[in-house]
């Protein structure tokens, strides 16, 4: 499973960040058939969570109601570099994970 | 438009339509929560919702979403909620609600002062036109809200999949 996680370029310690993450994943509803009208099983992630510097700084609960390859942009209070950490699990028990070293000057 | 006749107007209508009926039974697709939830049904979905509020606040909280969504596929959604997010006064979830759609809660995020600003930005899947509610839970225990109509041309729901 693929993600990707952006931020500014230059982030000064005490900055409000603005983070983009994108993870690529069906999210199938569970109500589409395919077309031999058989329907797709329901796979979507069930949660999203991120840490940084050990600390969760977001969790989002999601459903079928967030679009396939689910996009987020959240915002972040930047104190000091540290690892940024997201997992995430889908109803197959697939779970994902994507780290990056968040630099702050 | 002036150029068509009436009769040939009339066989295009007759053609369109006999397409759309067409079309909605080759997609006939179990959809057994199509009705519209009324704005109680969709706070009772909520279990940390309390009881004895009748209606949240109108204010605070301001949802963004298109007026018009080609289909439901992927409905960029942005909510933003006027809190400073401090330790003392700051947004503790943030509910994206749906009217129409199977699954009532399409979001729950959870949130702290370590946002350090109260928004969010995500992409909604939606069974078609309805009602939209963003619902902020604050840390002083108020309940905001603001719903927002979008009209969608297509549902999710009824798309045929890739594959």
């Amino acid at each position: 499973m693929n993600a990707r996680l952006t931020w500014p370029q230059n982030i000064n310690s005490g900055d409000v960040i603005k983070l983009r993450l994108l993870i690529q994943h069906p999210m199938e509803t569970g109500y589409l058939q395919d077309f031999t009208g058989h329907y797709i099983p329901r796979n979507v992630i069930q949660w999203v969570k991120a840490t940084y510097d050990q600390r969760e700084v977001f969790h989002v609960q999601t459903s079928s109601g967030i679009a396939a390859n689910p996009f987020f942009e959240f915002y972040l209070k930047a104190s000091v570099s540290g690892l940024i950490v997201v997992n995430w699990l889908d109803d197959l028990g697939n779970e994902g994970e994507l780290k990056q070293l968040l630099p702050v000057k | 438009m002036s150029v068509l006749s009436t009769s040939k107007r009339k066989l295009l209508l007759g053609l369109s339509l006999g397409g759309w009926v067409l079309g909605q039974n080759t997609h006939a697709q179990n959809m057994t929560s199509g009705r519209l939830r009324s704005m109680e049904e969709m706070l009772r979905g909520i279990e940390s919702y309390p009881r004895a509020l009748k209606t949240p606040l109108e204010t605070k909280v301001k949802l963004y979403i298109p007026m018009l969504a080609d289909n439901g596929n992927s409905v960029p959604a942005n909510v933003l909620v006027d809190s400073a997010m401090t330790q003392s006064e700051h947004v503790e979830s943030l509910y994206l609600l749906s009217q129409r759609n199977p699954v009532l809660i399409m979001a729950h995020f959870h949130m702290g002062p370590w946002c350090g600003r109260a928004e969010v930005n995500t992409r909604l899947r939606l069974a078609g036109s309805q009602k939209v509610m963003a619902l902020a839970k604050m840390s002083n225990g108020n309940w905001h809200y603001h719903m927002a109509e979008v009209i969608a041309t297509e549902s999710a729901c009824v798309e045929a999949s890739e594959s």
